[in-house]
């Protein structure tokens, strides 16, 4: 399942909550901020280690909005978290784009064009804020140049659209 | 063994009944019958489809019958104009909720809901109706969903779960686009955990599961519950 260091993430979350079914709720947003959304595979898996019956996970899963059952948009945008990156001001480049692209973190925009994760520090601390536009990483980012840099994106693929 | 047993009153009659005993179970034992719908006796109650709401005095809040304990002193009205007229406004919310049309229902005729909405002449709904088209699940050898009739009452998730024990049956998202769903909302035949027993056909109240080319009048068993709730006890 997936890659093996968000695996060991996924675990220890389940182990920090003693495998335990009333935890389900937070075992869920711990999975979901691991890997940005939960698929079925994921919550199968989930509901197999906590002896729950996969109904039951998904109903909860799809009960609660925040929980995000689809991959992301389109373009992803992906926020890093980590200490450098949000001591050097990450957090209000997420809230402008979340702003100007009418979107909620951890959410996609209606369009399913476009969607905004947060993940902790990919280590390039020294170019701290970090934004990745897709597989483009923008280093000491400012809202300016990130959101210039999304809207070229989705620029792109409404003229490949036509 | 001495269970802590409670006095009531309910339609001014005075009951005695053992603690933790509901309204509904109390009223029963003395022959007052509560309209329900989503109860079924031998499920856990659920008291989501509030028809069996009834007042108790002191107080102007109405309770679901079928999942309030008794309380010892407490005097409980099961009919009145105000309840009657509040269990026809439940009844006409479950009608324009989904696309209820008798005529070209498989369960017209045995279908608990219809039989309630006509003893409360419910003959017209006078909300806004909702008809809905939600996809019918014929995956299955011989099980049918139609979405489109459920009243999302959870007999069948409960069923499913407390006496069939495999909990394949859920319900997903909420408001109004709750429905319910087998496994991971796998259609019917993929839904491997699914054991294909009919409980859920058997205690459906309504035509949203049923049996292929059965008359449904044979499928419906609401009672199977209750039944196996009993026979359970010769294994303990
Ligand atoms: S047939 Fe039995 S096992 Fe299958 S969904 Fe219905 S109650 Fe559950
Ligand atoms: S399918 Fe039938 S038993 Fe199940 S929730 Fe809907 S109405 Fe109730
Ligand atoms: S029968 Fe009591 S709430 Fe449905």
């Amino acid at each position: 399942m997936k890659d093996d260091k968000r695996r060991g993430l996924l675990e220890k979350v389940l182990k920090d909550h003693g495998y335990q079914e009333s935890a389900l709720l937070e075992i869920l947003h711990g999975a979901q901020e691991i890997y940005g959304f939960l698929d079925k595979e994921l919550l199968t898996e989930i509901a197999g280690v906590l002896n729950l019956p996969p109904s039951q996970v998904y109903g909860v899963a799809t009960f609660y909005s925040f929980f995000k059952l689809r991959k992301p948009g389109e373009h992803v945008v992906t926020a890093c978290l980590g200490t450098a990156c949000y001591v050097k001001g990450v957090e209000p480049i997420i809230a402008a784009i979340e702003e100007e692209f009418h979107l909620k973190r951890g959410g996609s925009t209606e369009d399913g064009k476009l969607s905004i994760l947060q993940t902790r520090c990919i280590g390039a601390c020294a170019m701290a804020p970090i934004i990745s536009i897709d597989d483009v990483i923008i280093g000491k980012a400012t809202k300016e140049v990130v959101i210039k840099h999304i809207k070229q994106v989705l620029g792109e693929t409404k003229a490949e659209a036509v | 063994m001495n269970q802590h047993t409670m006095k009531l009153k309910i339609d001014g009659i005075e009951v005695e009944c053992v603690e933790g005993s509901t309204i509904l179970t109390a009223a029963k034992a003395i022959g007052i019958n509560i309209p329900t719908l989503c109860y079924l006796d031998g499920l856990t109650p659920y008291g989501g489809c509030r028809l069996c709401l009834v007042e108790v005095s002191g107080t102007s809040k109405l309770f679901p019958a079928c999942a309030t304990p008794v309380a010892s002193g407490m005097e409980v009205t099961t009919q009145s104009p105000k309840l009657y007229e509040y269990r026809k406004m439940v009844l006409q919310t479950l009608l324009a909720e989904r696309t209820h049309i008798c005529a070209v229902c498989i369960a017209n005729d045995h279908c608990e809901l219809q039989a309630i909405a006509n003893q409360h002449g419910v003959d017209h709904v006078f909300y806004e109706r909702n008809w809905s088209s939600n996809k019918i699940d014929s995956t299955h050898n011989f099980l049918v969903i139609d979405p489109n009739r459920c009243i999302l009452c959870t007999r069948c998730v409960r069923v499913c779960d407390e006496l069939e024990g495999v909990h394949t049956l859920d319900l997903k998202f909420r408001g109004k686009n709750t429905d319910v769903i087998m496994d991971q909302d796998e259609p019917w035949v993929k839904a491997c955990s699914c054991t294909s027993c009919r409980k859920c056909a058997k205690v459906c109240p309504v035509g949203a599961i049923y049996i292929e080319g059965e008359n449904i009048e044979y499928t419906k068993d609401p009672d199977v519950a209750a039944f196996i709730v009993e026979r359970r006890k010769r294994l303990k």
